[in-house]
């Protein structure tokens, strides 16, 4: 079965700015052929999950207060299936991880993610979670949460205007369309391992990049 | 209050003069600075304020011991000071003799080095992300005055919690606390016995890197202190820099300032409302509250490109012209909001499930208010009259009329209250300036590479939690050589010990929510 390239109600297809990132996913599975029964079961399991992605409330500073403003009013975040927020890392499909990243924080994101049950999924909403943002070359601050768990969407912004936010959870409606749990391989197979001992970020410029 | 006298006081005499200092009415601690001064040693300097008189004193003190450095503890004099000496500690090591649970405030227990020192060793290999949480501490360590000055030493160790009660954590992933702070608590059935408060989770060292940044360069970290008063914040900077370098700010910028602040104001407040609403369970309050809010982020989007974070103020006036609209715009949207807040008394306020939970409950006495420092919405609840804008009057404030809202119950139904009639106040203040903007510059000019010259600057505003001071300690080059923002945030933590101490645990929700603390503004 072919793989046909993820539709969303909101924005067409060629709307997007990134399209590379699937098109490359939906070659690979093309290439591992996907049983079509099954595959067609997938398409159907994931236009409910796709539709229901709910986020854990995890915001650490000043995103968090755009992320709630996507869920009030103006913005509605309902409109588009993400519904509802979960305080439980059990009941979470993704981390909205809406700020930045310390080092008194890194365990407990990491254990976080760890308590979510799979399928999940990691959003990086602004800067600082990115990549340290405006805090990049502090003593306390992680540079980037990609560093201690997989991401799979980035919001950039300082803050991201909630715009972005519905944009980029758009694209990770996208990408939970074409994985392949039963027919194929699955998606997140393809991930990268995140070693469990600590690893040693180097969180300091060096010589040449250092502000005068 | 921009130049600052530090009057240096001899270690030994310290304790004493401190009481003394008490005694003839310094109730307000508003801050205390621990410094570096490398050569001449380490130290701390105290800014104390008559409630009263407003009068003001700073004294300082200073040990050349860098080992081991040791100052007696002011932790039973000033209430607040428990957690002020213990971030003093995290950051210098000094040692307060005679504090009763010195630890780090911020860091984590197996930090190496103080951070803010500036012989600090900050490679990455002493302290590198770990990913296994950090040791937790169990007892207190307290550490003995001595009369004959040798090296006091912890003379006793006491739990922290006692193990014989129930121990429940709430947080740092908590939606009740408001962001990422921890809560231990020690339960006696559904009462709370102690609360041990721990923050940090969101430090992000933004002091020590004003250190190596240059003054413009310091503006965006303001914003992102409490980013819900971005402006205010930002204002103190500026008007500390301002009045350092004796800028002479153009009668618009004064006005196009004050307007801002109170739009913050009372976008902040609003925020404020909502999450009391959907903290106590009830959404369609917090849906309301953002209805409005959306609606001032508008006009501030206009004016300045930012929504939340605006990084609109600059040192010797505002980044961008006030836009034609922008007078139309205020006025709609503050007739909108004077019918709209009765929305919220019908909605939310007057509901008798809020003011069964509310009333009475988290009462914070004008004594404790005063000892703690908890400036803002809740010292006036409490009675406190701490408005900065009345105390030391800045930008537009001597020319405009409006009351400081004061309510004596101290609870937090009086709490939401003071906000709720604050944006009434703060809608007066726009509506009195909005008219008159007067023509002319927005901005003066500033040399390209600004330096202040020698000496100890502080500015204090009225953010929208309460006072939010900067202390700027400048050795004439263009970075400062310490800067030190009083949060607005950690004397309500402080308070928050005493006010959650004997309540239900139901209610430290209500209390965490009216006290209203934004948690990057208390890590910092």
């Amino acid at each position: 079965m072919e793989i046909k390239r993820p539709k969303i109600k909101s924005i067409p297809y060629e709307e997007f700015k990134d399209n590379d990132t699937l098109e490359a996913m939906i070659a690979q599975i093309n290439k591992e052929r996907t049983n079509v029964l099954l595959g067609k079961l997938d398409d159907l399991i994931n236009w409910g999950r796709s539709n229901s992605l709910w986020s854990l409330t995890f915001a650490t500073s000043c995103c968090g207060i755009e992320f709630m403003s996507v869920g009030a009013a103006r913005y509605d975040f309902a409109r588009f299936g993400f519904e509802v927020t979960r305080n439980s890392p059990r009941q979470a499909d993704l981390i909205m991880c809406a700020g930045t990243i310390t080092h008194k924080m890194a365990p407990v994101l990491k254990r976080l993610y760890d308590q979510m049950a799979e399928p999940k999924y990691v959003v990086a909403v602004g800067g600082c979670a990115i990549s340290g943002g405006p805090f990049k070359d502090s003593y306390h601050v992680l540079n980037g949460i990609d560093k201690i768990i997989p991401v799979d969407v980035y919001i950039p912004g300082c803050p991201p205007r909630p715009e972005a936010i519905l944009y980029g959870m758009m694209q990770l409606q996208r990408k939970v369309k074409i994985e392949k749990f039963l027919g194929g391989k699955n998606a997140h197979q393809n991930r990268k391992e995140i070693p469990d001992e600590p690893i040693i970020v180097t969180n300091y410029p060096t010589g040449e990049d250092k502000k005068e | 209050m921009t130049e600052m006298e530090v009057k240096f006081i001899e270690l030994d005499e310290f304790r004493n003069a401190m009481q003394r200092e008490r005694e003839r009415g310094m109730d307000f601690l508003r801050e205390i600075v621990g410094m570096d001064w490398g050569e001449e040693g380490l130290g701390a300097i105290y800014i104390l304020e008559n409630s009263n008189t407003r009068e003001n004193t700073e004294i300082g003190v200073r040990t050349t011991e860098r080992e081991k450095p040791q100052i007696p503890t002011v932790s039973d004099i000033w209430q607040v000071a428990e957690l002020y000496e213990r971030e003093v500690f995290d950051f210098f090591g000094i040692e307060f003799t005679g504090h009763h649970d010195l630890r780090r405030l911020f860091l984590r227990n197996d930090w190496v080095g103080h951070p803010l020192r500036k012989d600090y060793d900050a490679s990455e290999t002493l302290n590198p992300v770990r990913l296994e949480s950090e040791p937790a501490e169990e007892f207190q360590r307290e550490y003995d005055i001595q009369d004959d000055k040798e090296m006091a030493k912890i003379v006793e160790k006491l739990k922290i919690l006692h193990y014989d009660q129930f121990i429940i954590n709430i947080g740092p992933q908590h939606p009740a606390t408001h962001g990422v702070l921890h809560f231990h608590l020690a339960l006696e059935g559904e009462e709370v016995r102690k609360v041990d408060i721990r923050c940090g989770y969101i430090h992000r060292g933004i002091e020590k890197m004003c250190e190596s940044r240059t003054y413009p360069q310091i503006l965006p970290f303001c914003d992102r202190l409490d980013y819900l008063s971005a402006h205010q914040n930002r204002h103190a900077v500026c008007m500390c820099i301002e009045k350092a370098l004796g800028l002479e700010l153009t009668d618009r910028t004064q006005y196009i300032r004050t307007i801002m602040d109170e739009l913050q104001r009372i976008d902040s407040h609003l925020l404020m409302y909502s999450c009391m609403a959907m903290d106590m369970g009830a959404i369609t309050g917090f849906i309301y509250g953002f209805r409005e809010r959306e609606k001032i982020l508008d006009i501030m989007e206009e004016v300045t490109g930012g929504r939340l974070i605006q990084n609109y103020y600059v040192i010797g006036g505002v980044q961008a012209d006030i836009t034609a609209n922008f007078a139309r715009k205020v006025k709609e949207y503050c007739n909108d909001q004077k019918m709209r807040i009765k929305e919220y008394y019908d909605l939310f306020v007057n509901n008798v499930i809020f003011r069964n939970r509310s009333i009475g409950v988290g009462v914070l006495t004008r004594e404790d208010a005063i000892s703690f420092g908890a400036t803002g919405g809740t010292g006036r609840a409490s009675g406190w009259a701490c408005d900065v804008r009345k105390r030391y009057p800045y930008a537009m404030y001597d020319k405009v009329e409006f009351k400081e809202i004061l309510h004596t119950d101290g609870d937090c139904y009086a709490r939401l209250l003071v906000r709720l009639e604050e944006i009434l106040e703060s809608i007066h203040i726009i509506e009195q300036l909005i008219d008159n903007i007067p023509e002319g510059e927005y901005k003066v000019k500033t040399k390209p590479i600004i330096k202040l010259p020698e000496g100890r600057f502080s500015a204090s505003v009225e953010g929208t939690r309460g006072e939010f001071g900067v202390f700027i300690e400048s050795h004439g080059d263009k970075s400062p050589y310490r800067l030190k923002f009083r949060p607005t945030g950690l004397p309500l933590i402080a308070a928050a010990h005493k006010i959650m101490k004997r309540c239900k645990i139901a209610d430290l929700i209500t209390i965490g929510a009216s006290l209203d603390y934004v948690i990057p503004d208390i890590d910092r």
